[in-house]
């Protein structure tokens, strides 16, 4: 395989390809969102152990410090993202539904006083472990969506071998643009993340892996790794979703089938996100810790759709405000792309490290819809890009039998959705999976606990 | 999954106006609401939001849609003779369903068409002069019995359509195997109106037939197994937009034309030729809509080849070896009833499956 770009657009078996609907924002440029009055920001926004707060109520904080923090190594810190008055450290509303401990900071006077961390004056001849700790006091998790620690994951166990890096610029959910826009918008800025990242791991090949409808990306990455002489390969994929998940990104890219049950260091990669990319470049940079990143506010209930660079913790409304408002008629709200979104009910929720979009829909695609007993038409075995058996799955979790669920793979699930996708029965598919996957586990424990 | 946000009853509550506000009940106060009141009602769902637009309707009508050419050939061929079956196995069909579905108490299922292929099928398997009411009492037994004693829509082991047939054959066998001249056929030199079948006339008889007879469809047999043409062009259909699994028509087609070409390549005098055998009876029928009938096929890609395969070898036995000329319908009903064992053992590995 050649080190320069490939011109032969790779893919990985099975999948879907729902309609895009990104061009209500991929083609106009993202603009910042303006300071917020408030911000609320959980404790826990990423895997692994909750943050305890390091602030009271009362408390001044200024942009950019450390609010929160966990001695656990699988663990994140939290920062303030506006200069302000610490208002309450209480429970408020998640997007993932309920209320959980939150710090809610109200803006007093128009300032945005930063407190900024210290950084080497040349990344590289930093040493590995100096830029790891950075990562960490930068409080960067991996802002794809799922919010893994980061310096953890660039810290494998000595007996895996990492030999590649896979930067992830797919982006296969519709409506989202948020990494298209920061790739056209912050080319250097990335790599130059990616390279950080990748002396951190002590890795020398890179490849960064972009769906062909960004083209524009393509080309502009293209040109700025040849001019930032780094030899990573910018590898074209074929649109088509779920390429954007870790495992089939790899084998799309490198042909390595990461094992069921295992991570990708199995295989010996290590996959990031490009605004990732991007976080761990303007901590180590310019000293910034993670406190805003680019949203895209998109659906047809949105009066102007746009990118946003928003603060941590701005709530939903102010988002969706800045964008002109919500048209009547609207029915659903979610966060995430429309394939693994979470719908919410109030849009006081607050943004996430997580957050990649809020899409608002006007016409659902849900409403009205007759649903069906099962037909064994096996579409959704033919999408599954896990090679699973989904109508058999549902149908387990669905009358109980938890033992046959494991032997049948439902941990393999990562609940793309694309079997209720086409499921012509409008089986809820991946909600009963969901039910499986948590029953199963109690039973497991339960097992466990008796033995 | 789908549930309304319990705060919309509010804002519909202030529409109504006076007297009507009396007397409308005060919903109960969902402890919920305390939470959040928000201003637009939202609907909330488990992921995914977006769906294709392929509906269990929409298949059932894209297959009667590609078994149209079929029946207009079967109403061309055998005109009033196959509009009566026709019409009554249809008609008897839905009138079964629709009974079924008030006993049942459950909401009306006639507009997902599968009860009219059901109908449909069954009418294209039977021979030109079968009784009417013989008709309706088939279509009955296989709605009623074939599908709904099973559970309905989606739980039956065996094809109704041919569960229905099978029921007839055991019962009327006479008329079941009492075949005719295609109309059209009448008016070239062709004594009398009865007649057998090719596949009748080469195993009784040692009589071969013109293989473009079997392509166009002038040739005696059932209202549908005449013309390959007209059921290869709908099964092709089918199989371009996905709603029939192509290994299955594939593997039974392909198997039969093995199996055969193995027997008459040892003996070509005793033995039909391969070609012959794709073309004759209700291979083509059976294949392209009977046997990718979804719900009692196999659900995995292996699972299928296995099931055309051993459709294909047993179709072959029975017409080589049993006691009837045609076994189509009993190599399907057979390995119907291995699907779901043949589902429970091809699970495919998981993506990353290390092997035990």
């Amino acid at each position: 395989m050649s080190e320069s770009a490939s011109f032969q657009i790779s893919t990985f078996r099975r999948g879907v390809h729902p309609d895009e609907y990104k061009n209500l924002t991929c083609q106009h440029p993202s603009r910042p969102l303006q300071l917020p009055d408030e911000v609320f920001i959980p404790l826990q926004q990423h895997i692994g152990a909750p943050c305890e707060a390091l602030v009271q109520k009362g408390d001044q904080v200024k942009t950019g410090q450390k609010i929160g923090d966990s001695p656990a190594h699988v663990s994140s810190p939290i920062h303030a993202s506006i200069t302000g008055t610490v208002a309450a450290v209480a429970d408020f509303p998640h997007p993932l539904g309920g209320k959980v401990p939150m710090i809610h900071i109200k803006q007093d006077g128009e300032q945005d006083v930063w407190e900024i961390l210290s950084i080497p004056d040349n990344w590289e001849t930093s040493s590995k472990e100096e830029l790891a700790k950075l990562v960490r006091e930068a409080g960067i998790v991996g802002l794809g969506g799922a919010a893994f620690p980061t310096h953890v994951k660039l810290a494998p166990p000595v007996h895996k071998p990492i030999d590649h890096f896979i930067l992830n610029g797919c982006e296969c959910e519709p409506f989202l643009t948020c990494d298209h826009r920061n790739m056209l918008e912050q080319t250097d800025r990335i790599l130059t993340g990616m390279a950080i990242k990748m002396k951190i791991l002590g890795v020398e090949k890179g490849i960064v892996g972009i769906e062909v409808n960004k083209a524009d990306a393509i080309a502009a990455m293209e040109a700025r790794v040849k001019v930032l002489h780094l030899n990573f390969k910018i590898q074209p994929l074929k649109v088509k979703y779920p390429q954007g998940a870790e495992k089939m990104l790899i084998d799309a890219a490198l042909g390595r089938k990461v094992p069921a049950g295992g991570l990708p260091m199995d295989v010996g990669v290590v996959v990031n996100n490009v605004a990732t990319a991007l976080a761990v470049y303007e901590a180590v940079v310019e000293g910034k810790p993670l406190i805003q990143r680019m949203l895209t506010v998109t659906g047809d209930a949105i009066q102007s759709p746009t990118n946003l660079i928003a603060r941590m913790g701005t709530p939903f409304q102010v988002c969706v405000d800045a964008c002109g408002g919500l048209k009547d008629e609207t029915s659903q709200v979610f966060m995430g792309g429309p394939m693994m979104g979470l719908v919410q009910y109030d849009l006081q929720v607050p943004i996430l490290k997580a957050t990649s979009g809020i899409v608002c829909l006007q016409s659902s695609q849900l409403k009205n819809t007759r649903h069906y007993p099962c037909i064994q038409c096996g579409t959704c075995v033919s999408v599954c890009p896990m090679n699973l058996v989904p109508t058999r799955l549902s149908r387990l979790a669905e009358t109980g039998k938890y033992e046959d669920c494991q032997n049948w793979g439902i941990f393999n699930c990562i609940e793309c959705g694309s079997c209720a996708f086409v499921c012509p029965s409008s089986i809820p598919l991946v909600q009963w999976i969901r039910v499986g996957k948590v029953k199963s586990a109690e039973q497991q424990q339960k097992l466990k606990t008796r033995a | 999954m789908t549930e309304k946000n319990p705060a919309q009853s509010q804002p519909e509550q202030t529409e109504t106006t006076g007297k009507s506000e009396k007397k409308a009940l005060k919903p109960k106060k969902d402890p919920r609401a305390k939470l959040y009141t928000p201003e637009i009602p939202l609907i909330l769902a488990s992921s995914p939001h977006f769906h294709t637009r392929d509906t269990v309707p929409r298949i059932m009508w894209n297959v009667i849609a590609a078994l149209v050419p079929t029946t207009v050939l079967a109403l061309v061929y055998f005109q009033w003779a196959a509009v009566g079956i026709i019409l009554t196995s249809v008609s008897s069909a839905l009138i079964a369903e629709m009974l079924v579905n008030k006993i049942k108490g459950e909401a009306l299922t006639l507009l997902d068409g599968s009860a009219l292929i059901t109908g449909l099928l069954l009418a294209l398997t039977l021979p030109p002069s079968f009784s009417l009411g013989g008709t309706a009492l088939g279509s009955v037994f296989a709605i009623v019995v074939g599908k709904h004693f099973f559970g309905g829509l989606g739980y039956n082991v065996f094809n109704p359509a041919l569960l229905g047939r099978a029921f007839l054959q055991a019962s009327f066998p006479v008329p079941m195997t009492t075949w005719s001249w295609p109309l059209t056929a009448r008016y070239a030199d062709v004594d009398g109106i009865t007649a057998a079948t090719p596949l009748g006339l080469f195993k009784f008889e040692h009589v071969t037939s013109e293989l473009s007879g079997l392509l166009t469809g002038n040739i005696s047999g059932s209202l549908g197994e005449t013309s390959a043409i007209a059921i290869l062009a709908g099964g092709l259909y089918l199989l371009v937009r996905k709603y029939a699994d192509w290994r299955i028509p594939s593997s039974f087609l392909l198997s039969v034309f093995i199996v055969s070409g193995i027997f008459w390549f040892i003996s070509p005098e005793t033995y039909p030729t391969p070609v012959f055998q794709v073309l004759s009876g209700g291979l083509m029928l059976g294949a392209f809509f009977m046997a990718t009938d979804m719900v009692t096929s196999p659900v995995t890609a292996r699972g299928a080849w296995i099931f055309g395969t051993g459709a294909g070898f047993i179709l072959v036995m029975i017409r080589l070896f049993g006691g009837l000329p045609e076994g189509v319908m009993y190599s399907i009903l057979l390995m119907n009833a291995f699907t779901p064992l043949i589902n429970r053992y091809t699970r495919p590995a998981f993506f990353g499956e290390i092997p035990a």
